[in-house]
């Protein structure tokens, strides 16, 4: 047990220093590493409540997502009806109920119906179950139902998009690293440090940026309009502004943002007005030719997310595929309305349902405050033990120190994140981390007081003390592993330092003093302990 | 130098001749305690109840009255004030606006900031927080279940490990520091967020690495003395493991003192929390979850039946090799 032999002394010796080096490149600012070119080494990442910044959790509306889906569906079976040879008449659509059901006018057609709609779904998932389950009602009428693996696939497919929009959106808005992650089926995460008003952000990931131009209506009645109702084929669609009445437009779009390639800020040149400059592509360009040629002296909607921004005359058709969207903005909303159109339309409208943001001077006390908590608790500790245990307190201080710089060096390694439970963790870290080495030296105290030799004395408080440290970190682990598994952020920061503290704490309190004190004994050879 | 000793060596105090008033007191204590939770309920911070947090740095102290006043006359709902052990720092708790629209949670922020500023120059916003009620329910019962798995998983390991009855024993105690944090949180109100679950979840760790201290004790005393009397063999073994229980309690709250006194209002509810904790948790381990083991039937004999359980280099009788 107080064997030693020299290798073993220098494998400890070399682990821990290497732990140690691990974690100084976290001490050195990080502007002060770059220049030292040692920005490669792995640091301490801070969490967001330390360095100030802002954390968005976004959720995905599955119900805008379903009813899109359906949407879809209606409009592909509509097309592979028409395809059909003859083409099979259908009526009476509906989508309501979360499914698509539509009326076959002839009956005896219904069969070749079913047949191509079939081809219109996709295996999903292992079970060889399909995205859509087609059903025959009545034997006139054709249920569509997405089945569960066909929503969840569609939601999936959607959230990928999502994230690169909203990846794109943030980028563009020049903040320095944001961590964008997906969670779970129907969310995403987004951290931004050093971001102070989230209000910018959140109002460009909160809009969906789905830009139509359509058709006004001209045939439509005011009085009806203001009702909310619109001759068919069209619709009443609100101003984006308050205090407009709103207008009927046609249903069918002109030209939608899809087939744009640049949106950028810009002035009218007459009104000096904030507008967004919009670049189609050539289909795009050649389209928008094409209907203003046709309606020109007509008013046209551009329509954001389903409300009007303007509907100005189209006083000349507009060719080179160029054109401004005007609706009162400031430079501000111009900007960001420009961001999102370039970044591309989000497949399903996203919701803030957790926003954390932290002030970098909130950030910066918290620091300081929990460097000089964890500094006066280990001196507080420190003195203790010494005034407790003497030489063997000496032997735990030194591993309690060695033990501080180790976590840290892990933290580095792991490229763990370091929050402000962190450092309550670390702190307690300090507070327990003793406990093994008092454990220890109480043994070694009643193994003396039974009369043993100071060698026998600590060998034995060593061996018996080493079982219950190991049985009393194991339960102690496992509520720590519980909270890693089901803790949020922050928690998952406290269990972090809590769980690699056990691990290394009871390397540093029980091998390393076992060392020192191994080696002290053999050097000296003691006749009796002062403990 | 002459060393410190906190407890003076052999003590013989009689913890299991007082166990029944040990028990009464405890009954009494978490009975106490759960009806100051029933009755007060417990101050949920926006982690577990949703709604918006805005917590604002003053450059004088304000009036809270007045501040409160100048928030209601805005519209935007029913504010709650409290102040986080620095008078100058007021977190302000407003329910979400019903609106679905991104804008409306921005625009009472902005409102509300704007109408302090105002009123208060110089004050500064340090962090908001918002919480959707989803998304605090899926918090809750996250923290719920952390904490239930983990007394679980606990009582299960010593169940285990040992025998039946220091699973139980250990359960019990367990139960009771958590609930007695639970009133301490309830009769303080002192806010009840994340933090504090994790500051739970601690409490049940370092509580529980108490009582495997003297359980361990124990064990080994009942292979080393077989026929000692249970209640003599109990007093022994939480007497001889007392130095080390005060001394461990002694240096972690010396690092919690550190905590509370200069680790910042953030963190001053968790070492509240964790402080408290440790004094609960110390007590049921030395009065509570030992005593326990009595009145749950251990015996000595149990393991000397099963003698292959007990290891052989246990046996600490007899010269040493």
């Amino acid at each position: 047990m107080l064997d030693f032999p020299r290798w073993k002394v220098w494998s400890i010796c070399l682990l821990l220093a290497a732990g140690v080096l691990l974690s100084l490149p976290s001490f050195i600012p990080e502007s002060t590493a770059e220049r030292m070119g040692l920005s490669g080494l792995p640091r301490i990442n801070l969490g967001l409540d330390l360095s100030g910044g802002s954390h968005l959790m976004l959720e995905a509306d599955t119900t805008d997502l379903a009813k899109q889906n359906i949407a879809k569906m209606e409009e592909q079976v509509r097309t592979e009806m028409r395809r059909a040879d003859p083409p099979i008449a259908i009526g009476d659509i509906s989508t309501t109920g979360g499914r698509l059901s539509f009326f076959v006018r002839d009956a005896s057609r219904i069969d070749a119906a079913v047949e191509r709609i079939r081809t219109l779904t996709q295996p999903s998932g292992m079970t060889g179950q399909r995205d859509w389950d087609v059903q025959v009602v009545d034997s006139t009428r054709i249920v569509l139902t997405p089945t569960k693996q066909g929503l969840a696939q569609a939601t999936d497919s959607a959230m990928q998009v999502a994230t690169e929009v909203v990846r794109k959106r943030i980028d563009e808005m020049g903040t320095r690293e944001p961590t964008i992650i997906r969670q779970g089926a129907e969310r995403i995460v987004v951290q931004v440090p050093g971001l102070q008003n989230p209000a910018a952000l959140k109002a460009l990931l909160g809009r969906t940026a789905k830009l139509e131009f359509k058709l006004v209506d001209l045939t439509a009645d005011p009085a009806a309009v203001a009702q909310g109702r619109a001759p068919v084929g069209s619709e009443v669609v609100a101003y984006a502004e308050p205090g407009q009445a709103p207008i009927a437009v046609k249903r069918r779009a002109m030209l939608s943002g899809d087939e744009l390639i640049d949106a950028k800020l810009s002035y009218n040149s007459q009104t000096n007005e904030p507008v967004v400059s919009i670049t189609f592509n050539s289909e795009g360009g050649r389209k928008f030719a094409r209907v203003t040629q046709e309606n020109v002296g007509k008013p046209f909607a551009m329509i954001l997310d389903g409300k009007v921004l303007s509907a100005p005359n189209i006083n000349e058709p507009i060719l080179g595929g160029q054109a401004q969207i005007s609706g009162r903005f400031t430079t501000d909303s111009a900007n960001q309305l420009a961001i999102a159109l370039r970044s591309g339309k989000l497949p399903v409208a996203l919701k803030v349902v957790e926003e954390r943001t932290v002030g970098p001077d909130l950030g910066a006390d918290s620091i300081r405050a929990g460097t000089l908590a964890s500094v006066i608790a280990v001196v507080g500790v420190v003195i203790f033990m010494l005034v407790s245990y003497g030489r063997f307190g000496f032997y735990a201080n030194l591993a309690v120190v060695i033990n501080v710089f180790v976590i840290l060096g892990i933290m580095a390694l792991l490229n763990a994140t370091l929050t402000l439970p962190g450092i309550a963790g670390f702190v307690l870290t300090i507070g327990t981390a003793v406990d093994a080495n008092v454990l220890i030296n109480e043994r070694i105290r009643e193994e003396l007081r039974r009369g043993r030799t100071p060698t026998q004395a600590v060998e034995h408080g060593y061996k018996e003390a080493s079982r219950t440290i190991f049985e009393a970190n194991v339960t102690h682990a496992i509520a720590g592993l519980i909270m890693f598994v089901l803790g949020s952020g922050q928690v998952k920061g406290f269990a972090v330092v809590l769980l690699i503290g056990i691990a290394t704490s009871v390397f540093t309190a029980v091998v390393f003093t076992r060392m020192l004190v191994a080696l002290w004994l053999r050097h000296k050879r003691p006749t009796s302990i002062h403990i | 130098m002459r060393l410190l000793k906190l407890v003076p060596d052999n003590t013989n105090i009689g913890f299991v001749r007082v166990r029944f008033v040990a028990f009464v007191i405890t009954a009494l204590l978490t009975i106490a305690s759960l009806a100051v939770v029933g009755a007060r309920g417990l101050n949920m911070g926006v982690d577990f109840v949703g709604g918006l947090m805005i917590e604002a740095k003053f450059q004088t102290v304000p009036q809270l009255d007045a501040v409160r006043s100048n928030i209601d006359g805005l519209g935007v709902g029913v504010s709650s004030l409290q102040q986080f052990g620095d008078p100058k720092t007021v977190s302000i708790r407003l329910p979400i606006p019903e609106s679905s629209d991104e804008g409306a949670t921005n625009a009472v922020v902005s409102k509300v900031s704007a109408s302090l500023v105002k009123q208060f120059p110089g004050v500064t916003f340090t962090r908001y927080d918002t919480v959707s009620g989803k998304v605090s329910e899926e918090l809750i019962q996250n923290g719920v279940l952390a904490v239930v798995l983990a007394v679980l998983g606990i009582a299960i390991f010593s169940w285990l490990r040992y025998e039946w009855q220091f699973g139980v024993s250990t359960f019990v105690a367990i139960v009771h520091d958590v609930l007695m944090t639970l009133g301490f949180f309830a009769l303080t109100q002192l806010e009840f967020d994340l933090n504090i679950v994790a500051a739970v979840l601690t409490i049940i760790g370092y509580s529980i690495n108490d009582k495997m201290v003297i359980d361990d004790r124990i064990r080994e005393n009942m292979r080393k003395y077989r026929q000692m009397d249970m209640k003599a063999l109990i007093d022994l073994s939480v007497n001889e493991t007392l130095p080390r229980t005060v001394m461990t309690s002694v240096t972690v709250m010396l690092a919690l003192g550190a905590l509370l006194l200069f680790g910042g209002h953030v963190l001053r509810g968790f070492a509240a929390a964790m402080m408290l904790g440790i004094v609960v948790g110390t007590y049921s381990s030395v009065y509570v979850s030992s005593s326990l083991l009595i009145t749950l039937g251990l015996e000595p004999q149990r393991f000397s039946a099963k003698p292959k359980e007990s290891r052989p280099d246990a046996e600490r009788v007899g010269p040493q090799p």
